[in-house]
């Protein structure tokens, strides 16, 4: 406590706070007392590492928020004119004619909302529910109608498709994280965007155990992206952090927001997390965003009894995974996920807004 | 108005975070910058980097009262930016290939190294604020970098009333010089 009022006293004089009194009674003080003065050169000091520590913080607050704007005029991350590729968002604002077909679509896929098929894993959860979402035959017929709108397509000719999930990039050269379970349903992969544009890709590597894949766009009409906005975490999330998704468990993306509700996923699976959020067939495979925007996990299921207990692989896994990849081929050296997010001081529309041009319905068949 | 005078005005707002005037430096400069980097190793990363970097030493001047800039902004965020990215490759070990126009246009050198010398206290200050845990770190930060009064800190972080939130900001107060001289001393 004497140490607090004697902190108390320095600040108020450091300040001039002081009466001229009590100022000459404490610099008196001070003159006859070695540890008073070698505190208040001390403070001094520390005072000012704190103005100057304040000061740059909001800075750099500033030229984040610049730069982040810059980035999205596209004046930054271009490749300067030298022959290069040009490289263009891929999901540049396109006047889209949402014909009522679309939003018939988005209705009728949430009655006919996929057949769930039953997986159960290594921990044999009975209630453990991937969320693919299986397309039955209306969902077909309705995707072929929506698909009439798409004014130009980018992509390949639309494919027959089965099933649905999401997945999002993790480098702008066309790879994307998605779950093993997905993939492992589907024998052509096709990354479909929001343009309805499609796109062929490969599975390079899956892992069942932490259910991720990493997959690779194929198609040489993909336009490489330029650089990501946000960032995967390596270490651990704390309970209660809270989160935003996206993903497809419909023909349009939708948002959801939840907290972490344990550090481990189904059956004590310390490889998982388990989230309070809502979400369905075809969720999997999307990314979990905390508020700094770091990708903090991916998808994987839900228990099917109990409400709103959802799993998520963790984030580090993507590193283990592709860790791995690397080692077992040199040529994917050239992975580099994003490391820095420009996501932190935006409000959440914001980050949702820019989040949502890396956030791809995988689908296949 | 000429061009030292925008420059100077440029540099007042820089100093006093304006946006408008981060953006028009930002616009003017960073594809030079950009084009320097990825002709001597680096990536559209590394560019955003260093620039960011340059652009915190620049700010940092800028705040002195004894500051004078004498050449052009342009040219003083390309010294510095050179500087900086030469450090990076030689601390990668990647200096194999030349860099071009190595010799300085202007002298950074002092610059650079006092930049780095506050980097360092930012460091540590950013180390010792992440280990205090809540709420001090709110309450630290309310107080001193936001400047809020003891009244508004009450309100805020609920204390019954503002001799009650100065007792709790003194304590964390104790705590992070604590934390933050250990690390000075070690590092």
């Amino acid at each position: 406590m004497d140490d607090i009022l004697l902190l108390e006293e320095v600040e108020s004089y450091l300040r001039g706070e002081m009466t001229p009194e009590e100022k000459n009674l404490f610099e008196r003080r001070r003159k006859n007392d070695a540890e008073l003065d070698q505190l208040v050169v001390e403070h001094t000091y520390f005072l000012q590492g704190m103005e100057t520590f304040g000061s740059i913080k909001t800075f750099k607050h500033s030229l984040t928020e610049v730069e982040a704007q810059l980035i999205s005029e596209g004046l930054i991350g271009l490749t300067p004119l030298n022959g290069k590729a040009k490289i263009i968002f891929l999901w540049k604002k396109h006047k889209r004619n949402i014909a009522v077909a679309a939003s018939i679509a988005g209705f009728i896929s949430i009655l006919a909302s996929g057949i769930l098929v039953t997986y159960t894993r290594k921990f044999g959860n009975e209630n453990y529910r991937v969320l693919v979402d299986q397309l039955n035959k209306t969902n077909r017929e309705v995707n072929k109608l929506k698909s009439k709108d798409a004014i130009e397509n980018a992509g390949i000719e639309k494919p027959e498709v089965d099933f649905r999930a999401t997945g999002f990039l993790i480098d702008g050269k066309g790879y994307l994280i998605t779950n093993a379970h997905v993939i492992s349903r589907m024998k052509n992969i096709y990354i479909e965007n929001r343009k309805g544009d499609f796109y062929k890709a490969v599975a390079l590597y899956s892992d069942k155990e932490v259910d991720l894949a990493i997959l690779k766009i194929t198609d040489t009409t993909f336009k490489a992206v330029g650089n990501l906005p946000f960032s995967i975490k390596k270490g651990n999330s704390e309970l209660g952090e809270q989160f935003f998704t996206l993903g497809f468990p419909r023909n349009e993306i939708v948002y959801g927001e939840g907290y972490l509700s344990a550090e481990s996923g189904s059956d004590g699976d310390s490889s998982a997390y388990q989230l309070n959020v809502s979400a369905n067939p075809g969720n999997s495979g999307g990314p979990v965003i905390n508020g700094k925007g770091e990708i903090i996990g991916i998808i994987t299921a839900k228990d099917a009894k109990a409400d709103g207990v959802v799993y998520a692989a963790k984030s580090r896994n993507i590193l283990t995974l592709l860790d791995k990849l690397k080692k077992m081929d040199d040529q994917y050296q050239v992975i580099k996920t994003p490391n820095k997010t420009d996501l932190k001081k935006l409000d959440r529309v914001h980050q949702v807004k820019k989040m949502e041009e890396y956030v791809f319905m995988v689908v296949g068949n | 108005m000429n061009t030292l005078e925008q420059e100077q005005i440029l540099l007042k707002g820089l100093a006093g975070n304006d946006k408008n005037s981060i953006e028009s430096i930002y616009r003017e400069n960073y594809g030079t910058i950009q084009t320097f980097v990825l002709n001597n190793n680096g990536s559209v990363d590394d560019a955003r980097d260093i620039f960011q970097e340059a652009m915190i030493v620049l700010f940092e001047k800028a705040g002195m009262d004894s500051f004078t800039l004498n050449c052009q902004i342009k040219t003083y965020l390309y010294s510095i930016c050179r500087r900086l990215w030469l450090k990076r490759l030689q601390q990668l070990g990647k200096f194999s290939t030349q860099v071009e126009n190595l010799e300085d246009i202007t002298p950074v050198e002092t610059d650079v190294e006092e930049h780095e010398k506050r980097n360092d206290d930012f460091i540590l200050m950013e180390q010792a604020m992440s280990k205090i845990g809540e709420p001090c770190k709110s309450l630290l930060d309310a107080y001193y970098l936001q400047k809020k009064n003891m009244q508004e800190l009450a309100i805020e972080f609920g204390y019954t009333n503002a001799d009650n939130a100065k007792t709790q900001k003194y304590k964390c107060l104790v705590r992070l010089k604590k934390i933050f001289f250990a690390q000075y001393k070690n590092a």
